[in-house]
């Protein structure tokens, strides 16, 4: 079974339905696309995935590494492995940036199998924050600015991807991570996230453009219109989707 | 989904413990002159300071209660007791002090900061201080740190020179009911260009049930001088009401430095009605950092009389409104010299049902020319239970001044919420570090102990707060 695995999965927000029932899986080791035009759903679904409280799940199931997800608080799920990359992350000032990192990763050491908590220490977490500054090419000032307080885009994306650098999810989501970034961060963003992917790892990418897939190649391209995912298919869907757009690929809508 | 079982909140306060009480002297509950009389023979005083306290008794007996601010009306003045004596000696060791409540003070974590990182403490147990210290190269130095009964007697004329200057006894309904009933409390001297590098800490806990605490300090920073003083409080959690209401006065001469930091935690039953004003003379700077988390209600305005040219006063106050708890908290500027600068920066936190208020009042008396005053009042409303209010009153009497205000009120939106809980911290986790964030600009003025007990007491807070 896929770790991740989503079934008939509708949500809605304020009473408006905008995922009409979403299968997909997706497996440790596996990097996943799903591409969609504006208001197709694709925020929707990362956000009902991390556990929104905004959105209502009406119907479906999700579950990762076979626990029902859609009982869990976002923590929870974190806790659990999962891991979003925000579209619009945001900020918390008077939050240094190395003190908010250091406690995400103690709340995912926190009441381990043995119950006991087991804070990081400050050698290994200097040794693992430098290692994600370099890999993402961010200054080591970056550590005593506060959280996103002030930050540009491109800062805030590499940002978004060094915290999954530092907790080390088994399932990450980038909710259009490429939007904002200029190329040359683009890759850099790409790069680091070519690096952490690996057989323990399951990539979910959301994106509007293909852009992002000529750098994280995917292994499997999902369609997403109007709620629901409508194709799916090998890397070779996303470029027939450059050529032809999205009314190009969609299925024939029965009239 | 099964229906989410309520948590209740029991405020998580870790200083809700009590020790039996074992008094050397108590006075009956209930207060009229033989009371005030009762204390001032069992201290021994001169026949001023009784003649002091009984004029000051009058007053409050002629005082109306004051309608703004908080709700008074549950003090029952007649069931507190105004003086209770708790050892027979002022200890110099804490060896000498009784096992009970040596234990309180090792609980609350004061003999062994007094190890690391003060230069001298005072520890005040109900109406007396029963502990004192002070760094013996400091006291050869000339400072004088004592408790203010101590003091009275030691050092009667410096005592008397500066006492009640500040804050008269009919400056307010409080000050006159401490001027009338007053006990322990510190008594700091620091004399020309002595620099005190560490800070001294006074501790005052309430123990007993109906219990009024008075102390009274009064600091005198003398020219080119600087000292930190800090004062913590805690005090057992009892389902009847106890009142602590001091009286501060600091006087700051000629190119002094004072900083006066509170890290007020009362139990949430206890009325915090406390009087604080500093006069600072030429070049003269008097700090306030106020954090204000515990009590039922507290009224204090922490107030800086500039008095001469180039006195700079500052005020920096968080308060922590939680379920049950008005914080009535702000502060008082009056530039009364030319040249004279002011910076007031107030945040304040209500959550669970709880209300903040700033009230605040800034004054430029006429001919003050050149001074320069910045306001900033930051409020942050955890849910919709719970109140926030601003009262900044500004009296200019003089054009040519340079005054800015800015007030804003903040929410902990949902969305910075699920953004830090998907990096795995929990609801409580991830509001305590947004309000750890918010209150930073006042945190990192503290020295790092108090830093980290203040983030620590925030964390407290927090916790139980969701359910």
């Amino acid at each position: 079974m896929a770790d991740l695995v989503i079934e008939g999965l509708r949500a809605e927000i304020d009473g408006k339905e905008i995922l009409k029932g979403i299968d997909l899986e997706v497996s440790k080791g596996e990097v996943h696309a799903v591409m969609g035009p504006n208001g197709s759903g694709k925020s929707t679904l990362s956000y009902v995935l991390m556990g929104h409280p905004a959105y209502e799940v009406t119907a479906g199931s999700v579950t990762f590494k076979g626990v029902d997800l859609l009982e869990l608080e976002p923590d929870e799920r974190s806790r659990l492995g999962m891991f979003l990359a925000f579209q619009y992350p945001h900020a918390v000032p008077g939050v240094t940036v190395s003190s908010f990192l250091r406690q995400a990763i103690n709340a995912h050491r926190k009441g381990g199998p043995d119950g006991a908590d087991n804070p990081i220490s400050a050698k290994e977490f200097g040794n693992k924050f430098r290692a994600a500054l370099e890999m993402l090419e961010v200054d080591k000032s970056l550590s005593s600015r506060y959280l996103n307080d002030g930050f540009s885009g491109g800062e805030k994306k590499r940002l978004e991807i060094l915290q999954m650098a530092m907790l080390e999810p088994e399932l990450a989501i980038l909710d259009e991570t490429d939007s904002g970034l200029d190329i040359d961060a683009l890759k850099i963003v790409s790069q680091g996230v070519n690096t952490l992917a690996g057989p323990e790892l399951g990539v979910l990418v959301i994106t509007h453009y293909q852009r992002i897939l000529n750098y994280i190649r995917p292994d499997h391209v999902h369609i997403l219109m109007d709620g629901r995912i409508v194709r799916s298919g090998g890397p070779e869907l996303a470029l027939e989707l450059e050529q032809s757009g999205y009314a190009g690929v969609a299925p024939q809508q029965e009239v | 989904m099964a229906p989410e079982t309520a948590q209740v909140d029991i405020g998580e306060y870790k200083y809700g413990f009590s020790s039996p009480e074992t008094p050397i002297f108590k006075t009956r509950a209930g207060l009229d002159e033989d009371v005030v009389r009762e204390i001032s023979a069992h201290k021994n005083e001169p026949q001023w300071m009784l003649d002091f306290r009984l004029k000051a008794y009058a007053t409050f007996r002629r005082k109306p209660m004051p309608t703004w601010g908080g709700d008074l009306s549950g003090i029952d003045f007649e069931s507190i007791f105004y003086y209770l004596k708790p050892t027979e000696e002022n200890a110099r060791s804490w060896d000498d002090v009784p096992d009970d409540i040596k234990n309180t003070f090792d609980r609350l974590g004061i003999p062994e900061a007094e190890k690391k990182y003060l230069a001298g403490v005072g520890a005040q147990y109900e109406s007396e201080v029963i502990y004192h210290s002070l760094q013996k190269d400091l006291e050869d130095k000339g400072v004088i740190f004592l408790d203010t009964d101590q003091a009275l007697h030691k050092h009667e004329d410096l005592f008397r020179e500066h006492w009640a200057t500040i804050i008269p006894p009919t400056d307010n309904t409080f000050a006159a009911l401490n001027s009338a009933v007053w006990s322990g409390g510190s008594f700091i001297y620091v004399p020309p260009g002595v620099k005190v590098e560490l800070p001294l800490q006074a501790y005052f806990r309430i123990n007993a049930q109906n219990m009024g605490q008075f102390e009274r300090t009064l600091i005198i920073v003398d020219e080119g001088a600087y000292v930190h003083y800090v004062e913590g409080c805690t005090a057992p959690t009892y389902s009847s009401d106890s009142l602590h209401s001091a009286v501060v006065e600091i006087v700051v001469k000629k190119g002094g430095r004072c900083r006066y930091t509170t890290i007020q935690n009362w139990s949430n039953n206890v009325y915090n009605l406390v009087t604080k004003r500093a006069v600072a003379y030429q070049d003269a700077t008097m700090e306030w950092v106020d954090g204000n988390l515990g009590s039922k209600l507290t009224m204090k305005y922490p107030a800086v009389i500039l008095k001469e040219p180039g006195a700079h006063g500052e005020v920096l106050s968080i308060a922590f409104a939680g379920e049950g708890q008005h914080q009535d908290a702000g502060a008082k500027i009056t530039h009364m010299a030319p040249n004279t600068t002011s910076v007031i920066t107030s945040k304040s936190i209500s959550r669970g049902g709880g209300r903040a208020s700033y009230r605040g009042l800034l004054r430029v008396n006429p001919g003050a020319k050149g001074a320069k005053s910045k306001v900033v009042c930051d409020a942050l409303i955890l849910d919709e239970h719970s109140r926030s209010d601003t009262y900044p009153y500004i009296n200019i009497g003089e054009n040519e001044v340079d005054i800015g205000h800015e007030a804003t009120v903040s929410k902990i939106g949902e969305e910075q919420l699920f953004y830090l809980r998907s990096r795995g911290l929990s609801e409580a986790e991830a509001s305590a570090m947004i309000v750890a964030g918010f209150v930073e600009p006042i945190t990192k003025e503290l020295p790092l102990e108090y830093a980290v007990e203040m983030n620590r007491l925030i964390q407290l807070q927090m916790e139980g707060s969701v359910g």
